[in-house]
């Protein structure tokens, strides 16, 4: 009986770890080839037998990419906007996460619901009017539109994420320092910004990621090669030289590097980020 | 002494406004505006490209809903957004109950976990340019597949009629099961062990226990994890428009690449705000019920 299930353990275990196998394949194959293809030359990305180990590996392609003052700059374009975006959204959603977690007013059921509801807006629908006003507000083509427009779509999450951290610590806290003489701006910055630290940290991480990843608005808010971002501008390379793989997979691996190296060293946060909406804790 | 008082009190009333008034302000000029103004443009011409326009009453919304490609559009992206679905539940709860099973040792599970995730962290626009290459005619996957006798010839996956649709959705449900994998596995982890060691006793076997334990408990974020990805799903835009721009024809045309078209493409501003509100209401409708699912939960 006992020797029964432990085989049927061992059988089970074996089946696991074959399905986990083909899953693991299944899922870092595409980046294993990316990264294989940007080592290849050109001349060998379609070549046969296809290899997941470059014959002939080479840099060439990360060279190219390094010394084209074009595609450096669609990294600092995404660099500072997804840096500046991050920051806003930080300051401001701790500011009105404290607003709604520790002081009743008037008006503050309505605000609350105005910021969950403005998650049901689709942003291709705010793509027209946002044209029209950023062309009117003379920011086409900068980095100021995609900043902007980035906050709308950062700024309720943060909210309700910082809302939701400070409302698990005990206002006992408050009282103290505001029996000690402390203002609001003391009890915000000395007291509660030090505690939230971890719903601070998912917050930026879901953020910078967001703003990292996007591509709808910086398509179609900016014009002109130097204000391009990454997603939009790993794009343009397939336009102008088609056939160029290596370069375009040297330029994708590349264009993961930071978001790559945000998860492995904060996926508590990234995790935390993706179950926030889903699960109650 | 009454004048300090109430100078005080009213500092108290203010705070708060004070600190909500960022936030606030940015989200009304830049949410309420532009739907004040997208829905103000659905009713009138030529808007944006000229000074000039003039009111057409429901016009625009009459041409839309004549426009065959608008209900294509409409019918692809409902048909991608199911279909994804779907798939990302299916593959997101395998995953999960693989990772969360104790057969294997926890550091493992923990690495597995790490890169089952990695498909979600990428930019959908190098995700596009990845699997273009991957399933270009003389990639990898025709390679394999030829190499394998399943297929007798290369296919140009996202240039035929009918397969583009179906490749674009392979590829979007290879960028969206971490979501559910994530979730789903948090869902496992929190369902008590009693329960399982109790339906040993009364001589369950494994099945029963994932039909009758496990799926059960993960019902409330089955439902609103599928509410949120419908909701995402549906705003594709940055794959299908980078990979086959909604072609060949109109076979992969979902809302958004229709919109985008109809705007920088046609100049047709007034005809594409038009959709954009019809997608607004869409989209409101169905996270009302989101909004009120995850309300119901929180009660």
């Amino acid at each position: 009986m006992i020797k029964s299930i432990a085989r049927r353990r061992k059988v089970a275990t074996t089946l696991l770890m074959i399905g986990l196998l083909i899953g693991l394949i299944y899922s870092i194959f595409p980046f294993l080839w990316m990264i294989s293809t940007s080592l290849k030359p050109n001349n060998e990305v379609f070549a046969i037998p296809q290899t997941l180990i470059p014959k002939e590996p080479t840099l060439d392609a990360y060279d190219t990419i390094f010394h084209s003052s074009t595609r450096m700059r669609y990294f600092a374009n995404s660099i500072i906007v997804s840096l500046v975006v991050t920051a806003l959204t930080l300051v401001i959603s701790i500011f009105a996460g404290y607003a709604f977690s520790r002081f009743e007013f008037r008006g503050k059921k309505l605000m609350n619901m105005f910021i969950i509801n403005t998650q049901a807006i689709p942003p291709i629908a705010l793509m027209i009017p946002y044209f029209s006003m950023i062309v009117m507000m003379n920011l086409h083509d900068t980095l100021w539109a995609l900043i902007l427009t980035y906050l709308v779509f950062t700024l309720p999450y943060g909210v309700l994420m910082m809302t939701g951290y400070f409302n698990t610590i005990n206002k006992a806290l408050d009282e103290a320092v505001m029996v000690d003489g402390g203002s609001s701006m003391t009890i915000l910055w000395r007291i509660l910004v030090p505690i939230s630290l971890p719903g601070i940290v998912a917050t930026a991480v879901y953020t910078f990621i967001l703003s990292w990843n996007e591509y709808l608005y910086a398509l179609t808010l900016t014009q002109s090669q130097s204000m391009r971002t990454v997603p939009v501008g790993i794009q343009l390379l397939i336009g102008e030289h088609f056939y160029v793989w290596n370069e375009m997979m040297a330029m994708s691996f590349l264009g993961s590097i930071p978001v790559l190296i945000i998860y492995l060293f904060c996926q508590k946060y990234v995790v935390a980020g993706m179950t926030a909406g889903s699960v109650k804790s | 002494m009454d004048l300090i008082k109430r100078k005080g009190k009213l500092r108290s009333n203010a705070t708060p406004y004070f600190f909500v008034a960022p936030a606030i302000i940015l989200l009304i000029i830049l949410m309420l505006v532009p739907i004040v103004m997208v829905i103000w443009y659905s009713f009138f011409d030529k808007v944006v490209v000229t000074k000039n326009s003039n009111f057409v009453g429901f016009a625009n919304y009459v041409k839309v809903f004549q426009d065959d490609v608008f209900w294509t559009s409409v019918w692809n992206t409902t048909y991608y957004t199911i279909i994804s679905v779907v798939f990302h539940l299916l593959l997101g709860l395998v995953f999960a109950l693989m990772l969360n099973s104790d057969l294997i040792p926890s550091a493992l599970r923990n690495i597995m976990r790490l890169l089952f995730i990695l498909p979600w962290v990428l930019t959908v626009t190098i995700v596009a340019i990845v699997w273009r290459l991957l399933l270009s005619p003389d990639g990898i996957i025709n390679y394999v597949l030829m190499g394998a006798n399943i297929i007798s010839e290369k296919y140009a996956w996202f240039s035929e009629i009918d397969l583009a649709m179906p490749a674009l959705i392979f590829v979007n449900i290879w960028s969206g099961y971490p979501y559910y994998m994530v979730t789903l596995l948090a869902g496992l982890q929190g369902i008590s062990k009693d329960y399982y060691e109790a339906a040993t006793l009364d001589g369950c076997n494994g099945w029963q226990k994932f039909w009758y334990i496990t799926l059960p408990q993960l019902k409330p974020i089955l439902l609103s994890t599928s509410m949120l990805d419908i909701i995402l799903t549906m705003r594709v835009f940055a794959l299908v428009w980078t990979v086959t721009g909604g072609g060949p024809g109109t076979s992969t045309e979902v809302m958004g690449t229709y919109i985008y078209k109809d705007a920088f493409s046609r100049l047709d501003f007034a005809r594409a705000s038009t959709s954009s509100v019809i997608i607004l209401i869409l989209s409101m409708i169905i996270s009302y019920f989101y909004i009120r699912l995850q309300k119901a939960k929180e009660e």
